[in-house]
């Protein structure tokens, strides 16, 4: 029997403190949303006094420019739209490659300035002065320069093997075409992985139950390699190298990276991994030291101590910090505007100017990013969950 | 490119998305035009807005004094000086190819004479009127000599620097694609980025008009002889100044003050002779144009009778602007060509001034 509790009186006079919230939070959503009606209303006014025409029916247009380089393919007959999306995926593509590298990077230093070889620790600290105190604008136009004023014309590039070509057009390498053999070669290698995974599940099993502690890499990295192998052989072995070549002015064929690429990805990551680094030693200084003496007497060697008992530990002062940096390298592409790499904001620049829709192409810039920003930040919260502390 | 103190917009690309930014914002607050609206605040500011470009040797550059000089800056000091009595009355604000519709509809400017190509598009749906043409040209190709190239056609393959947000972006498409060249661009957001890329051997080949190319040549190359200009004109650029809409009296303005530039070159008025051809001329048309006789063409323009004389005193007439700046005696050397008057077989022609 459970008696039920007196029903509970609102009361929605001035007095009450619950009604008192909730009126000042109405006032606030109405102010907010007034502001915003004020702006629309009033730019959408002046646009047709000015006989501006609106709208994002322009996405639908034929483009008619080219774009210098693209994941996808392109047409200058294509929609803005299209031109736009190829924009979204250059700046994707030097985030992620960006974010990966500069994630390798940074961890090195960062963990160089523990070092006990004076000479590394000093490197690593000149890196992180150097590298952050600059501002990266200035850095990229530098790897810009770099890239351009160094390295030799097109017509006479570098060349390595005749498969390998570095020049003011950019670097250009082999790629395989494309057969039905690379897709079970991809299969094979997802397969190497399932294969390795499930390896280590049972070796952390076994080493739980027994004591018995075994390699965690040699067998998941030979099945991945030899499952990838059995892919390819099986799909057909397909061997057709697209390569390189010289050309009158330029080197054609294979795949290429462009200066303008090279410059925004090594601007970015050098003065990104300067920030990670920090925040590295940061996490790792706030592990107390008694965890590592404590390691020393369980006798735990030294690479030990640090991958088995600081960095999970520091992992957690890490995470929200690195979830910045890797906004911030992000959001910091759209300088590679500056340097001519067809990232989302030069393409709407473009767009902005062929079609005079600045308030929509804003909108879309703004939007790119806030959408790219917002993914990033859910996928790093959800694994800082994973690291946090569990508590018991 | 020359280079100055004077106030330059600013030089970082975030900025000057900012900028675009804010320019964008400026359009959602200002308050709805009505008509007559910005000759109003042309007079009562006392000063005339005009947006240029921000380096362009012969058509708006700044000197080491910060005085602008050039044909689109000479543009509105003449207008300057039909409206407000005096040429130096202008204020000059450099803005880039992105800035400059979106500086010219939020009313940051009053008339942008900026080398910009009058097309459709722009005419018809970006909220501003083209007034005329101040300078016919067409868009070219610059190679160094070194390429031994001597026709567009043999540039097959050959990576472009280029400006973006420019009629140039979209010719160079249609050029490439129309005889199979396979041109890659390399898309800048400002000219001096796209020029020293150029001179620094990424691209092979610079685009943008013909003057354009012209200028940056004689300006910015370390040996101007070591680049050429190829023959070729893939496109017509009619180069001219723009107005917002919402203000007839002031579009009327602006593009009479451009025909008088031009009428007064038809009748051989200068700068030097223009107050004896006041005094003495007997010509009724010389004598409409300066106001000397009993007609007055400033009446229907909203201006007193000596408008077009203060526009042409101070600036000359417009084959004096073409020669002091762009002219075969200048390093920029353009020939007078298409921008000849039409009495002399070229383009420039003006309706009557009466």
């Amino acid at each position: 029997m459970s008696e039920r509790a007196p029903k509970k009186k609102r009361d929605w006079s001035w007095r009450s403190r619950a009604a008192r919230g909730l009126m000042y939070q109405a006032l606030a959503l109405v102010l907010i949303a007034g502001g915003v009606w004020f702006l629309a209303h009033n730019t959408q006014q002046n646009m047709e006094v000015r006989g501006i025409q609106s709208g994002f029916d322009f996405l639908d247009q034929a483009a008619g420019f080219d774009i210098g380089e693209t994941m996808v393919p392109y047409d200058p007959s294509e929609s803005y739209g299209k031109a736009l999306w190829v924009g979204v995926l250059n700046t994707l593509r030097v985030a992620v490659i960006g974010i990966v590298l500069t994630t390798l990077l940074g961890v090195l230093v960062g963990v160089g300035r523990f070092s006990r070889n004076a000479l590394v620790r000093g490197l690593c600290y000149g890196y992180v002065e150097l590298f952050r105190n600059v501002p990266i604008l200035l850095q990229l136009l530098m790897w810009y320069l770099f890239f351009v004023e160094v390295l030799p014309q097109p017509q006479e590039a570098w060349n390595l093997a005749d498969l390998f070509f570095l020049s003011k057009g950019g670097f250009a390498f082999p790629l395989p075409v494309w057969a039905a053999g690379h897709g079970w070669m991809l299969i094979g290698a997802l397969a190497g992985i399932g294969v390795g995974w499930w390896w280590r599940r049972r070796a952390q099993r076994q080493f739980e139950l027994t004591g018995q502690d075994q390699s965690r890499w040699a067998v998941p990295v030979a099945a991945f390699f030899v499952l990838a192998l059995v892919g390819w052989a099986v799909g057909g072995a397909p061997t057709a190298w697209s390569l390189p070549e010289q050309q009158a002015f330029m080197v054609d064929g294979g795949a290429s990276a462009t200066p303008e690429f090279m410059a925004v990805l090594v601007g970015l990551v050098m003065y990104t991994a300067s920030f990670v680094a920090e925040v590295v030693r940061g996490g790792i200084q706030s592990v107390s030291r008694g965890q590592t003496e404590a390691a020393n007497a369980l006798g735990l060697a030294r690479s030990h101590q640090m991958r088995l008992v600081v960095l999970p530990q520091a992992l957690r002062v890490i995470i929200p910090p690195l979830t910045n940096q890797y906004l911030n390298l992000t959001k910091n592409s759209s300088l590679a505007v500056a340097i001519g790499y067809p990232d989302v904001v030069s393409i709407a620049n473009t767009t902005l100017n062929q079609t005079g829709r600045a308030v929509e192409c804003i909108a879309i810039i703004m939007l790119v990013y806030l959408t790219t920003s917002l993914a990033t930040s859910l996928l790093m919260n959800w694994y800082n969950k994973r690291v946090a502390i569990k508590e018991r | 490119m020359m280079k100055s103190n004077t106030s330059r917009p600013a030089s970082r690309p975030a900025l000057r998305l900012t900028l675009a930014a804010v320019c964008a914002v400026g359009t959602l607050a200002a308050a709805p035009a009505h008509a007559g609206k910005d000759l109003d605040a042309v007079k009562a500011r006392g000063t005339l807005v005009c947006g240029v470009n921000t380096g362009l040797a012969g058509f708006s550059a700044a000197d080491s004094q910060g005085k602008w000089t050039g044909l689109d800056v000479d543009y509105c000091r003449a207008l300057a000086a039909a409206i407000l009595n005096d040429a130096n009355k202008v204020r000059f604000s450099p803005l880039t190819a992105q800035q400059r519709f979106t500086a010219l509809q939020s009313g940051e400017i009053d008339v942008l004479s900026r080398n910009t190509t009058w097309t459709l598009t722009r005419d018809a749906s970006l909220g501003m009127h083209f007034v005329g043409v101040t300078f016919y040209d067409g868009q070219g190709f610059m190679v160094p000599k070194s390429l031994k190239v001597s026709n567009a056609k043999a540039l097959k393959g050959a990576t472009v620097c280029v400006q973006s947000g420019t009629t140039t972006e979209l010719n160079l498409t249609d050029y490439s694609r129309a005889n199979n060249l396979q041109l890659k661009p390399v898309v800048f957001e400002k000219q001096e980025a796209a020029t020293g890329a150029y001179f620094s051997g990424r691209c092979q080949v610079f685009t943008t008009d013909a003057s354009g190319l012209a200028s940056v040549r004689s300006k910015e190359a370390a040996k101007p002889d070591d680049h050429v200009i190829l023959p070729e004109l893939i496109s017509k650029e009619p180069l001219g100044p723009s107005v917002r809409r919402g203000d007839d009296e002031f579009f009327a303005i602006a593009k009479w003050t451009l025909n008088a530039l031009l009428e007064a070159e038809e009748f051989g008025i200068t700068a030097a002779n223009i107050d004896t051809m006041k005094k003495d001329s007997k010509n009724p048309g010389v004598m409409r144009l300066l106001g000397s006789g009993t007609e007055d063409t400033g009446k229907p323009l909203g201006l007193d009778k000596e408008w077009a004389y203060r526009a042409i005193k101070a600036v000359g007439n417009y084959g004096e602007i073409f020669e002091r700046h762009v002219g075969p005696k200048t390093s920029i050397g353009l020939p007078r060509g298409t921008n000849n008057l039409w009495t002399n077989g070229g383009l420039m022609y003006a309706p009557p001034v009466r």
